[in-house]
């Protein structure tokens, strides 16, 4: 393309359907303790 | 829902439903204030003719080509389809707490969200039974959860250590006969860290994170004795220990809080960085605005453009093959947490709760002393379900202000606790932290997308 430069396969919605097993860490745990960062967690789905 | 801004030279176009992000030129981003869908075979006379005075026709076409494109393969202005699953969102089980091991500091800083230590509810240390039973309880809550999250938190918890080992050996002894796993964490203001403790806590705790805010005369201004003096000579000392000795594997952060008086913060994050702290997590304090260090609207502009700074200092030092982790920054675009996950956040309340050296449940670390917000207690048995099915109806589409938000994948509808104390209502946005957090996330998604641009090249 010559005007949009795409940068990521974009996955959000296959997630939806196959994710919600709650391996992954409570996001406040992690380093933040006051505000509530979900996008940088790990997902620790087994694959 | 798209959203796009301009940032460092750049336009950057984000699919709010897929995820999907798009770097672009300007005719692109002045043609999507102009079309969306439904989309028809060609560009609209109207529009080409409106733009035309910028850009050649045949470009204006073939870039509405293109966007049609990207829609058509359901990464520009996709459907929102994840109602349906926060609608049917149930309770979880617990699988993670903050075990509040010591109402008691050996700081008095000035911002503490904690009264200094004891939530205003008196100065008081955890004993091991109420340990225990916090360990029981979270075991027989958690069904079927394996990786089971403690975080010690005070107040200090190293002014109650001898219970913090009591408590994970006890931990570790029903880990085999229960199937479980516990992840230990540490919050330490590095005070009073000795060798002893410093290699129990590298043996033990997944994650530390060692609180201190940046150069010494912020730090000093604000995280303070008793007597009023500093603590960054002795923190600094034992915050190096720890994580000189800490293995590799181990996750650690050191964790600022940036307030009215440092707005230029990026300095301090570098010099965390310059002391050889790598691992990074600074933050706005959150506070009443009568507070002289509170932050407020006024302050957003510089905040802004202080963030824009930090993440060019950053990107500059991974340009030069150094490894730094700011933890706002932190963005997975392609593998990070399912959409489930991002549709209700931290999960306090209803997957994460705080206990108190009374044996009190709250919601998270940021509700304790709120009564109304008391979920039970340990030695009374008691623990209110009705109040845990409402967290775990808290999520982006009961939040109004979420559901038409660009950000609501990626902050999951903020602290409810910051939502409650400063908005009124769980589930009223913090406008103020929004605005933060929305400017974070532009800045990590165009330094991610450049990076990912330049490793493609």
């Amino acid at each position: 393309m010559n005007h949009i430069k795409t940068i990521n396969k974009a996955n959000l919605k296959k997630t939806a359907a196959k994710g919600g097993c709650g391996k992954c860490q409570a996001s406040c745990q992690s380093a933040c303790k006051t505000s509530c960062t979900v996008a940088n967690q790990k997902c620790e789905r087994e694959a | 829902m798209i959203h796009k801004y301009k940032l460092g030279g750049y336009n950057v176009l984000l699919d709010v439903n897929s995820g999907g992000v798009h770097l672009v030129d300007d005719l692109t981003y002045d043609l999507l204030d102009n079309v969306e869908p439904p989309f028809q075979k060609e560009c609209p006379g109207e529009v080409v003719k409106k733009l035309s005075k910028s850009y050649k026709d045949d470009d204006i076409r073939e870039c509405y080509e293109e966007i049609v494109s990207l829609y058509n393969d359901g990464i520009l202005f996709s459907e929102d389809d994840y109602e349906k699953f926060a609608l049917s969102a149930v309770a979880s089980p617990v699988k993670a707490m903050c075990l509040h091991i010591s109402h008691d500091c050996n700081l008095r800083c000035k911002y503490c969200f904690a009264s200094t230590g004891d939530f205003g509810q008196g100065r008081k240390l955890m004993d091991f039974e109420t340990g225990k039973r916090a360990i029981d309880f979270l075991i027989e809550k958690s069904a079927d959860r394996y990786f089971l999250e403690l975080d010690f938190f005070g107040g200090e918890p190293s002014m109650n250590f001898d219970a913090v080992k009591q408590i994970v050996e006890y931990a570790r002894s029903q880990e085999g006969p229960h199937n479980k796993k516990f992840r230990f964490t540490i919050t330490t203001n590095g005070i009073h860290l000795t060798d002893d403790m410093i290699d129990f806590i590298n043996k033990e705790m997944y994650n530390v994170v060692l609180s201190i805010d940046g150069r010494k005369e912020v730090n000093d201004r604000m995280r303070v004795r008793a007597d009023g003096s500093g603590s960054y000579d002795t923190i600094t000392k034992n915050f190096k220990r720890l994580v000189d000795k800490r293995p590799k594997d181990r996750d650690w952060y050191v964790r600022g809080t940036y307030t009215k008086y440092n707005l230029d913060f990026s300095n301090d994050v570098m010099h965390l960085y310059d002391l050889g702290f790598d691992q990074i997590s600074v933050e706005p304090v959150m506070a009443d605005a009568s507070e002289p260090y509170a932050i407020t609207e006024a302050e957003l502009p510089a905040i802004f453009s202080e963030y824009e700074v930090l993440s060019q200092k950053i990107a500059k030092i991974r340009k030069e093959g150094k490894f730094i982790n700011f933890f706002h920054f932190m963005l997975d675009l392609d593998q990070g947490p399912c959409a489930i996950k991002r549709l209700r956040g931290c999960g306090c309340g209803n997957e994460y709760v705080a206990v108190t050296p009374d044996g009190d449940i709250y919601p998270c670390h940021q509700f304790v002393g709120i009564k109304d917000y008391k979920m039970g207690n340990l030695y009374e048995g008691t623990f209110d379900l009705d109040m845990k099915n409402d967290f775990a109806h808290a999520h982006v589409y009961t939040k109004p202000e979420c559901k038409k938000c660009w950000a609501k994948f990626y902050c999951s509808g903020g602290c409810n606790a910051n939502n409650y104390m400063y908005a009124g209502d769980i589930h009223n946005a913090h406008k103020l932290s929004c605005q933060i957090q929305k400017k974070r996330l532009e800045c990590a998604i165009l330094m991610k997308a450049v990076e990912l641009m330049d490793t493609a090249e």
